[in-house]
């Protein structure tokens, strides 16, 4: 048993933390307010070593696994959770299912230019009739003599609109429903029938790009299958697991954003006589916070180490990431709460955290997804 | 991919089979021995003698410390998992256990001489003697400092006269660590004493009916010039006060544990329910309603005992550490509080019902959110450690 991170996680987690605090905090309102983080942010996470943290050494990472990621996505959640939100579609979804799934020459291929952050991944899976129930995907690919040509529209795509590379999952046999009639294929930039619709005007994330990618008789070549044939959905299902963790950190960076700023504030902030910490209504808050980050926090590392481990535990990285992104909803409406007026304003990064965390009680699996899988869990558990 | 071996992983807190071995020993008793009287006790308000004198003849009475006191030498966690495997079985034989280990022996080991251990732990850790912790009064609970019962010493004794209140394992404890005021102030002003309950001047008051843990007796002391020798002093004069919360500290840990421990088995008994009880046609566990209150449970316990988990670490490791036992007991014993009520919801009108059990386990989580310091008291801690050392938010190693 131990609870404490390693050297080598302390150390890029502090790379990280400095990182943020200059690269990012000073800048995550403006993008919040433009819809866009310049790309040129996540080069530099790239060469910093952000981006590859969880890949193994041979592709140019750190080889620090999946903890890794939950400890530098925290980092940069803390102060901005689009950016957080890019390295978990760029590092956690599609660089992972590239690891997970494809073949050696295509890892030497594109792993270590999107460890450094020289190519931009997306993962594209969702579409405009399926999200939670992903089976139920409708685009398609048929095999031609120059290789597959896709068809189809997907919906909801992060990083779309800077990514060099897309993972994205088709239809490769008749059947309109089934996990094994899926399979997944790069496709590259600037491939013709390869279109991107408008970006989506979102709540929170702002400085991520979601949009819609469109596939009209997109012509890949053969060698471009990313997994085995009709296995893509399987592979999809192992990328999101993991996926879950991420997006815990993500929400645990939120709500230490959230619970920083209001112990700093309460600590200044006077009222009737005294700083607003001395108030058992403020303090009890602030230990309720703190409670529940805690947890939060043990939950994603633990739920990391067991994929890291090679026996992931898919209850524990759904309960990991339904408690962390409810948590920091919570978390986030106390801390505006503590801030008062000043809260409700932008001028406090905490709305806009709060903003931001509504998408990890959506993404990756929805609370209600997490639900439903944490009850089949428990009540396999009493069977066995 | 590289697998990695359990003992390179960088973080966890899987059990190591030790504790899993420990584990499963302690379950296997809790389900065969403790569990199927608990309902009888509960009803009677029976104290389980036979139970705790099995518990100590297994050594499970005197868990944490080393064997040249007669000890199990085994960690806090060990002590934890004990607690949490007794309580799904029986809340009240949990906590009998908890007030042994944690709230008296822990001090003890802590503060008392080395001839006072050899004097008293062989005796506690087989559970000849059994021990209670005696720091409330009528008048002072989480405000200790303000209690009244006092000790004067005369010669090399102690003459103790006043009343001590909801002393858990009271009516049957053999030794009773004894908080009193001995000098005048606010502060600094108690001294803690080892008491043996056949001290003449020491009598039973009375004893308490209670809502929940009614299988555990919760009694009244009270001292009439009631003579202690003063070599029963644990600790320096005046210090009585930080040994008792010292141990109070301490003893989170254990409630925490009581508290996972009832959580589990209401999450563990609705489960089964479920799967059974059919409505409409088909089990009710098909119904996301239920479901839900499933998942909601399994995911407070999970949370609950990663902190417990955590918390046990650092006292294994002798690190200092206010906040994360406070928050273990904060969070594990609102979870208990939720999944019981959970459990009866999801079992109906059968829940309602004695018979069903799940009641009782509504009745017996309510004390964790009030005894070794309430939930009020654990959010101040919280709160209050937070503001002197803001930092910690983001330094989480601590």
């Amino acid at each position: 048993m131990n609870f404490e991170l390693p050297e080598d996680y302390v150390a890029i987690r502090d790379v990280t933390r400095a990182f943020a605090a200059e690269q990012i905090a000073p800048r995550a309102r403006k993008w919040d307010d433009e819809k866009w983080i310049p790309t040129d942010l996540f080069k530099e996470m790239g060469r910093v070593g952000i981006l590859g943290v969880s890949f193994p050494d041979e592709y140019g990472g750190a080889g620090l696994g999946l903890l890794g990621m939950t400890v530098v996505v925290e980092e940069i959640a803390r102060w901005c959770g689009a950016s957080a939100l890019f390295i978990a579609a760029h590092s956690g979804l599609c660089s992972t299912h590239i690891r997970l799934a494809a073949n050696d020459e295509q890892k030497r291929h594109w792993l270590p230019k999107l460890a450094t952050g020289d190519a931009i991944g997306a993962w594209c899976l969702s579409e405009p009739h399926c999200g939670t129930d992903a089976e139920a995907l409708t685009t398609r690919a048929e095999q031609n003599s120059k290789g597959w040509v896709l068809n189809g529209a997907k919906f909801w795509i992060t990083n779309a609109l800077r990514a060099d590379v897309f993972v994205v999952t088709a239809r490769t046999k008749g059947a309109e429903r089934g996990a094994r009639t899926i399979s997944a294929f790069l496709v590259e930039k600037n491939t013709p029938g390869l279109i991107l619709g408008e970006p989506e005007d979102k709540m929170g994330m702002r400085g991520s790009d979601t949009v819609p990618v469109n596939f009209e008789n997109c012509q890949i070549p053969a060698e471009n299958l990313c997994g085995e044939l009709h296995h893509g959905y399987i592979d999809a299902l192992r990328v999101l697991d993991r996926g879950r963790c991420t997006i815990g950190a993500l929400s645990v960076g939120l709500a230490r954003g959230c619970l920083e700023e209001a112990v700093k504030y309460s600590a200044e902030r006077h009222s009737m006589g005294v700083p607003l910490n001395r108030h058992q209504a403020i303090q009890f808050k602030l230990a309720d916070m703190e409670t529940q980050i805690e947890a939060a926090r043990l939950l994603v590392r633990q739920a990391a180490v067991t994929h890291d481990a090679g026996r992931p535990d898919k209850e524990l990285s759904s309960i990991a990431k339904l408690f962390a992104s409810e948590m920091a909803s919570r978390v986030g409406w106390d801390s505006i709460q503590i801030h008062g007026g000043a809260g409700y304003t932008k001028d406090v990064c905490v709305e806009r955290l709060v903003r931001d965390n509504k998408l990890c009680e959506i993404g990756e699996g929805s609370s209600e997804v997490q639900r439903m899988l944490i009850a089949r869990a428990e009540y396999a558990r009493q069977s066995a | 991919m590289s697998i990695m071996t359990e003992q390179s992983l960088p973080f966890g807190y899987e059990l190591g089979e030790d504790h899993a071995l420990l584990r499963d020993n302690i379950r296997e008793f809790a389900r065969t021995v403790v569990a199927p009287g608990a309902i009888e006790r509960d009803v009677k308000g029976e104290f389980p003698a036979d139970i705790v004198r099995q518990l100590g003849e297994m050594g499970y009475m005197g868990i944490c410390f080393p064997e040249e006191y007669g000890g199990s030498g085994m960690d806090a966690l060990a002590s934890a998992i004990v607690v949490e495997e007794l309580s799904w079985a029986d809340a009240s034989v949990g906590v009998i256990n908890s007030v042994q280990n944690s709230l008296v022996i822990d001090p003890i080991l802590k503060f008392a001489s080395d001839e006072q251990k050899q004097a008293w732990l062989p005796k506690m850790a087989t559970g000849q003697w059994l021990n209670c912790f005696s720091l409330s009064e009528h008048g002072s609970g989480s405000d200790a400092g303000a209690m009244k019962c006092r000790a004067e010493l005369k010669g090399d004794e102690w003459h103790i006269n006043g009343t001590k209140m909801w002393v858990t394992n009271g009516a049957e404890a053999d030794a009773i660590l004894l908080f009193v005021r001995t000098e005048p102030g606010d502060k600094r002003n108690s001294t803690c004493i080892l008491v043996e309950k056949t001290t003449p001047g020491l009598t039973v008051g009375k004893h308490e009916d209670k809502l929940g843990i009614r299988g555990s007796s919760t009694v009244e002391l009270i001292f009439e010039n009631c003579r202690v020798p003063a070599w029963n002093t644990v600790g320096q004069r005046g210090q009585g006060l930080k040994i008792g919360l010292t141990a109070i500290d301490g003893g989170r840990l254990g409630i925490a544990a009581q508290a996972v421990g009832i959580a589990q088995a209401a999450l563990d008994r609705s489960v089964s329910y479920a799967l059974e009880r059919k409505q409409f046609g088909k089990p009710i566990a098909d119904f996301q309603a239920i479901q839900w209150k499933i998942a909601d449970m399994a995911v407070r316990i999970a949370a609950s005992r990663a902190l417990l988990y955590k918390g046990c670490w650092l006292k294994g490791l002798n690190k200092h550490s206010l906040h994360i036992p406070a928050m273990a007991k904060l969070f594990a014993a609102e979870t208990a509080s939720f999944c019981a009520n959970q459990a009866i919801q999801i079992f109906g009108g059968m829940g309602y019902c004695r018979e069903g059990e799940v009641e009782r386990y509504l009745r017996d989580a309510k004390i964790t959110e009030i005894y070794e310091g309430t939930s009020e008291m654990q959010r101040m801690t919280i709160g209050e450690t937070l503001s002197h050392d803001p930092a910690r938010v983001a330094a989480t190693e601590k």
